[in-house]
């Protein structure tokens, strides 16, 4: 009995490797080679830092990197403020004519292949004769991004029990304030962890960035792409080690916000 | 309008005659309508309730009550009439306008705030001192025994704590009207029957005026002076637990309410007090005439099963012959004991089912009725209410 137990948690301990090391097998190897002392890309050449100092001399990559975190940080800020609005006028507003296609057209680009959406958004910017740069990679991003954010606090906003409001309302709050009051604490750590999603799908977007950036603005991920396509070097592996970490510890915070969220609000109806 | 006013003046002082200070009806809801769509779930409805009153509106579910308790509270805007509270109409106020506060059926207690910032909340919006708050919050607290619990945070208290947190929380801001949407209904059945004596306590002791809305009529019962029964949108009856048991106003009254058996049929004569009425289920039926001149010809005849009366055939005693009339002879069809009850189901020899509930007087009973016994069931007449609609 004790064998048969064994012998299956074996075969599903063996299963669970076997996948997991398909899964990060290949992200454990890169970080490995990004303290690789050697300058092949495939030959060990036992542990050193130089990579990292390499990256931190190497003004182009630095500012590619730059220019990554800003374009992430203002188009998640962007897209958590519509996205939340978006998804406070779905969830809580009046029903309008229309609305299942309003909504049906927010949570497009979730399902748009990224191509069309690059290639979209640059005919309008070629249209508008708009520079691109900056801001364009970062309107790009916000459209895309501001769909996840609407996505994660609308699914919180209906769980939300509607009588709390109410409640509020009851007890001296006029709407805005009662909104202000209870429901913006109870859907705080949703709209948290909507900014973290769009933050890090903005980090590692290349497709549409480089559809919308323009010359002298590139992307983190696009400087690598445009690296790599010259051959390999192991200051790669370095900077995708820093991002990886960096997008870990966002993914990590965010799914603690998103815990941390639905563990109240609903928990407070009747036993 | 000023017609509508002056008929809901005269109806008033035809009700209660010397129309002083006192006897003004706290709450005056005037022919109010609510429409969602085309359904009106409220539909001109009037009622006045006085100040220290604890009433329950009473219906099953979709007749309108809470729609009717939510337009008290705010939430929603009747479509016509008024609501006046204090002589002040408040039909268009806004809810945190209104002197008048809810407790909610699921409670809805702010789970991010612990239960003294969930009791503080609402003195904190009245722009209260800081230590008068401090004061008001200990006073609720011990009010509804909740002392020591201050600190925790809604999801650590039971289903009695929150429902105890709730109470103290709407009333803290002293309302006029507290208004309860089904407060008890997700308390089980023991903790159920103390809290309805707490509440009750509670309403004494504060003279505050309470409006309850329950579908659970024994709890309308129990707690309430007098209660609204309410049926697709309008009042059916408004009356004092007694009365609306022992005399429903209409049949649908009367089934809503409790058990009832009733009997159909044509009034052939009334004389000396009594109507006698020739039903399809019963044959001839003779009751207490009503008070008010029976106006139709068709009638309905409502009798509690607890009045009606089983004896063994052919037994029946000196008393019992006084009482020939209203005697039906049939076998017993089912037996359902229920404790401190017995409930039956006779089937008469014309094939109608009449129910019968005796109280089980005696620990041990020799004498009760089984399954097929021959028994005559009877009821005196002033036991029969005569319903004309």
């Amino acid at each position: 009995m004790a064998g048969a137990v064994n012998r299956l948690s074996r075969f599903n301990m063996t299963a669970l490797a076997l996948g997991f090391a398909f899964l990060y097998l290949p992200i454990v190897i890169l970080v490995i080679y990004s303290f690789n002392a050697s300058r092949l890309v495939n030959v060990w050449g036992g542990w050193s830092l130089r990579w990292y100092v390499e990256f931190f001399n190497d003004r182009a990559m630095l500012e590619a990197a730059w220019m990554s975190l800003r374009v992430a940080a203002v188009s998640a800020t962007l897209a958590t403020l519509l996205g939340t609005l978006a998804a406070i006028g779905l969830a809580r507003g009046e029903r309008f004519a229309g609305r299942a296609l309003f909504s049906g057209m927010l949570y497009s680009p979730l399902v748009m292949p990224e191509v069309i959406s690059g290639l979209s958004l640059l005919l309008l910017f070629v249209a508008l004769n708009a520079e691109r740069g900056f801001w364009t990679v970062t309107v790009a991003h916000t459209t895309l991004t501001m769909c996840f954010v609407a996505v994660v606090v609308q699914s919180r906003l209906t769980s939300l029990d509607r009588s709390l409001e109410e409640a509020a309302m009851d007890l001296g709050c006029n709407p805005v304030k009662a909104f202000v009051m209870v429901t913006l604490p109870l859907i705080l750590p949703a709209i948290v962890a909507g900014w973290m999603l769009a933050f890090t799908l903005s980090l590692d977007d290349v497709v549409i960035a480089s559809f919308t950036t323009g010359p002298g603005s590139a992307t983190l991920p696009i400087r690598i792409y445009s690296e790599v396509r010259l051959g390999v070097k192991p200051e790669i592996n370095a900077i995708c080690t820093l991002v990886i970490a960096l997008i870990t510890v966002l993914i990590v915070v965010a799914s603690v916000a998103s815990r941390l969220s639905s563990s109240q609000g609903e928990s407070a109806a009747p036993l | 309008m000023a017609e509508q006013l002056a008929k809901a003046e005269n109806r008033s002082t035809e009700k209660t005659a010397p129309q002083t200070a006192v006897d003004m009806p706290l709450l005056r809801i005037e022919r109010v309508t609510k429409r969602f769509g085309n359904f009106s779930a409220v539909n001109q409805l009037s009622l006045e309730i006085r100040a220290g009153e604890f009433f329950a509106l009473l219906g099953p579910s979709g007749c309108g009550k809470t729609t009717l308790l939510r337009m008290l509270a705010g939430f929603e805007t009747p479509d016509e009439g008024r609501i006046l509270l204090g002589g002040r109409d408040i039909a268009q106020v806004m809810p945190h306008e209104r002197p008048v506060n809810m407790m909610f059926q699921n409670y809805a207690l702010f789970p991010h705030l612990s239960v003294h910032d969930n009791i503080a909340f609402g003195l904190r919006r009245a722009g209260m001192a800081r230590a008068e708050i401090a004061a008001r919050v200990a006073e609720m607290v011990a009010l509804v025994k909740l002392d020591g619990l201050e600190r925790r945070k809604p999801d650590q208290l039971s289903g009695g704590q929150r429902q105890r947190v709730a109470l103290a929380r709407s009333l803290a801001r002293r309302p006029q009207v507290l208004l309860l949407d089904e407060p008890l209904a997700a308390l089980d059945k023991k903790l159920r029957e103390s809290t309805q004596g707490e509440l009750m306590e509670l309403q004494r002791r504060l003279g505050l005026t309470f409006i309850i809305v329950t579908h659970d009529q024994e709890e309308a019962m129990t707690m309430a002076s007098r209660i609204g029964v309410m049926d697709a949108g309008r009042l059916a009856q408004v009356a004092t637990p007694r009365d609306l048991y022992e005399a429903p106003a209409s049949r649908w009254v009367a089934e809503f309410v409790g058990d009832v058996n009733l009997f159909e049929g044509q009034v052939i004569s009334s004389e000396q007090g009594r109507l006698k009425v020739t039903t399809r289920e019963a044959g001839i039926v003779t009751v207490a005439e009503p008070r008010q001149p029976v106006t139709k010809a068709i009638v309905t005849i409502a009798i509690r099963p607890e009045k009606i009366k089983l004896s063994r055939r052919g037994l029946a005693s000196g008393a019992d012959a006084l009482q020939a009339i209203n005697r039906f002879e049939g076998e017993v069809a089912e037996i359902n004991y229920l404790g401190g009850l017995t409930a039956y189901r006779i089937r008469l020899d014309n094939g109608t089912m009449v129910r019968s509930v005796m109280a089980n007087t005696a620990r041990l009973d020799a004498d009760g009725y089984g399954s097929s016994d021959r028994v005559a069931a009877w009821f005196a007449p002033d036991d029969g209410v005569v319903l004309e609609q």
